[in-house]
């Protein structure tokens, strides 16, 4: 199941799956896309492109990830008809309903959880990238996982040296 | 992919993790797995296997409940059936009805999590140390409070840096020193239900105290017209020596009216202009700070705040209580200046009685604390101590917060400061006989000690709250305190 890694002059390795993205790298550095506030105290995270992701992932498809998370978000909190009935039906039945019925905010990070599941899978996995649910880390950050290839040689743990230097 | 838990308090359990811990064994070691509530850092107790969390003190909330209970208790027993027939059954259906809502709200203010914001993981930790530490130019020495500046709808709203949880506070959050927890929209720690009131639970509250409100007023009137209708037949006293328990009901809440619909009224206010306790206190938004001084929260409209607080979407618990704690996440690279740093200031921890000691940082979990199950008190590299003895008023009757236990807030000017008698504020019980309600607001130190306007409450136009809390004498030890850790710091 071990492919082979192609080792580019930029990009390091490439990994096809999770799986071997699991088993053949080491943890080399971590990213924390911290939360925007501009907007008051809704959840978004800032869509501005860390350095240490520059050799990894083109900048449109990680902010396509950000953006697309942010809307995620923006509709779990989003005040509006169905949430204030949701809440007065919630206060009538003593909030009792909740034992059933799952709340919207909840379904909605579901579908975070899926979405997250997918991208790491399709976009971020074959560049060694990991991205973690925001919930793990209590909504504080986003963290990205920056995995080098465990079994190459000088030039991706040359590289990674880099992308760790550059990081401090 | 399960989710579903009886109580939906907290559903993140295993799902989304296949993401993160990518060193997933096929085969998985047999030793018991412990819950992460089991490992709690904060200082908050866990029953029924996680499924409920409250604060560490919880005497009063039970007074509390057997205030209520007693008081209804007696009324369903000795007023309902003389009242159900002279007058109608619909009374005691009524006050059932009412007794059901009030404890109901009551229970799920106290059981379910305010809004903790779990505690920053130690790469997060690491990485924003670095940042600051680019920011700052320097390196081992620490620098002046942190703070960070963000401008939200046209305000401008500094960010402190928590050095107990070890994160940037997002706005409006804020650390509760008895619970040892930043909490989301963190409105005040109430001792009467024993838990902190934040994000996720002020409606619950407010809801308690509203029903409550009508059951006591329900309770009073028909207690006293109980006793008037008996007294037209038989006399005033016969009538009262026939059903004392009436004359206990009544005493209980007429003392019990004032302060609990005045609470609801101070609340119904702070719905309504979508300010917390802590910011009303502080007079963060007040038109006094300066002409442009706004609430960039609230939305101009009463309505559309009242449903915001009321209404709106319930976020869920950002605490995993219930999931187990995985030993097998990866860990980076040892980590550099970040951690050299709070090697550093370890040395200073000298007279922290439980110091658990920095291995827990390397150690590879997230969620760490395994060593003291008993309150989880790791107390991470902060010689911080309590400032702000004003707030940390517990409620009559109580034992003092475990002054034994250095009590760790987070503060900025904590940091600046070697080692310091800690027995500064915290030996100032301040028993306000009049205070029914403590609100217990976290001690913030404002970076600028000029920026001290805790005085301000007494300029508030809450009348009826004025008495409850007596914010002068309060804010002028806050303020000595404060002064004399900057000047200890700059020393």
């Amino acid at each position: 199941m071990l492919c082979c890694f192609t080792v580019f002059i930029f990009c390091p390795t490439q990994f096809h799956n999770l799986q071997e993205l699991r088993h053949s790298a080491s943890l080399a550095n971590k990213v924390f896309i911290q939360r925007d506030y501009s907007e008051g105290t809704t959840c978004r995270f800032q869509t501005k492109f860390p350095s240490e992701l520059e050799s990894r992932i083109e900048l449109t498809l990680f902010e396509e990830t950000v953006k697309t998370l942010n809307n995620f978000y923006a509709e779990a909190e989003k005040i509006g008809g169905q949430s204030y009935l949701e809440g007065c039906l919630a206060c009538a039945t003593a909030y009792l309903i909740f034992l059933c019925m799952e709340t919207r905010y909840e379904k909605v990070l579901k579908k975070i959880a899926k979405y997250i599941q997918e991208q790491n899978e399709k976009i971020y996995a074959p560049r060694g990238l990991l991205i973690t649910d925001p919930i793990e880390r209590g909504m504080r950050v986003i963290e990205i996982s920056i995995y080098e290839d465990r079994g190459s040689s000088g030039s991706s743990s040359g590289s990674s040296s880099v992308s760790g230097s550059t990081a401090r | 992919m399960h989710l579903g838990e009886s109580m939906r308090e907290c559903e993140y359990s295993q799902i989304s993790t296949r993401s993160s811990t990518p060193m997933e064994t096929p085969y998985k070691k047999r030793t018991p797995k412990r819950k992460k509530w089991e490992a709690f850092p904060g200082r908050n107790k866990f029953y029924c296997d996680g499924r409920i969390m409250m604060a560490k003190q919880t005497g009063v909330f039970y007074l509390t409940l057997v205030l209520i209970l007693v008081t209804c208790g007696l009324f369903f027993t000795f007023d309902c059936p003389f009242l159900a027939q002279e007058l109608t059954p619909i009374i005691p259906v009524l006050g059932g009805a009412l007794f059901l809502f009030v404890l109901g709200t009551l229970l799920r203010t106290s059981f379910s999590d305010p809004g903790v914001l779990p505690r920053a993981t130690p790469d997060e930790a690491a990485d924003l140390e670095r940042q600051i530490d680019v920011a700052n130019g320097t390196t081992g020495y620490r620098p002046p409070p942190r703070t960070k500046e963000v401008v939200i709808n046209g305000q401008t709203v500094k960010l402190k840096y928590c050095f107990t949880c070890k994160i940037f506070r997002p706005p409006r959050a804020s650390h509760c020193s008895l619970c040892d927890n930043c909490v989301e929209r963190f409105d005040h720690h109430c001792p009467w239900v024993g838990n902190c009131v934040g994000r996720r639970n002020y409606r619950f509250f407010y809801m308690f105290i509203l029903s409550l409100s009508f059951l006591t007023i329900f309770i009073f009137a028909f207690v006293i017209t109980h006793i008037i209708l008996s007294s037209y037949r038989k006399g005033f006293l016969t009538a009262l020596k026939e059903s004392p328990a009436s004359v206990l009901e009544v005493v209980v809440c007429f003392f019990s009216v004032w302060s609990i619909v005045g609470l609801s009224g101070f609340h119904t206010y702070l719905i309504s202009s979508n300010q917390t306790t802590n910011e009303d206190i502080k007079g963060s938004w007040s038109s006094k700070r300066g002409k442009d001084n706004y609430n960039p929260y609230s939305s101009g409209n009463i309505f559309t705040n009242c449903c915001m607080a009321l209404c709106g979407p319930l976020p869920p618990s950002l605490i995993d209580r219930r999931g187990f704690i995985e030993a097998d996440a990866p860990q980076m690279a040892p980590p550099t200046n970040g951690i050299t740093m709070y090697g550093a200031t370890h040395s200073q921890q000298s007279h922290m009685a439980a110091a658990t000691p920095l291995l827990q940082q390397q150690s590879s979990e997230p969620v760490i604390i395994t060593s003291s199950p008993e309150n989880g008190t790791s107390l991470p590299a902060r010689a911080s101590l309590t400032l702000g003895g004003p707030c940390t008023s517990l409620p009559l009757g109580q034992p003092t917060p475990p002054t034994s236990t250095p009590s760790l807030s987070c503060h900025e000017a904590a940091d600046m400061l070697p080692i310091h008698g800690h027995t500064l504020n915290h030996t100032h019980p301040l028993q306000e006989q009049a205070a029914v309600h403590h609100y217990l607001t976290p001690e913030e130190v404002p970076s600028p000690p000029g920026m001290l306007h805790c005085g301000s409450p007494l300029g508030h136009s809450h009348t009826v709250q004025a008495s409850f809390y007596n914010p002068a004498s309060q804010d002028s030890l806050h303020e000595d305190s404060v002064r004399g850790l900057v000047k200890l710091s700059s020393v």
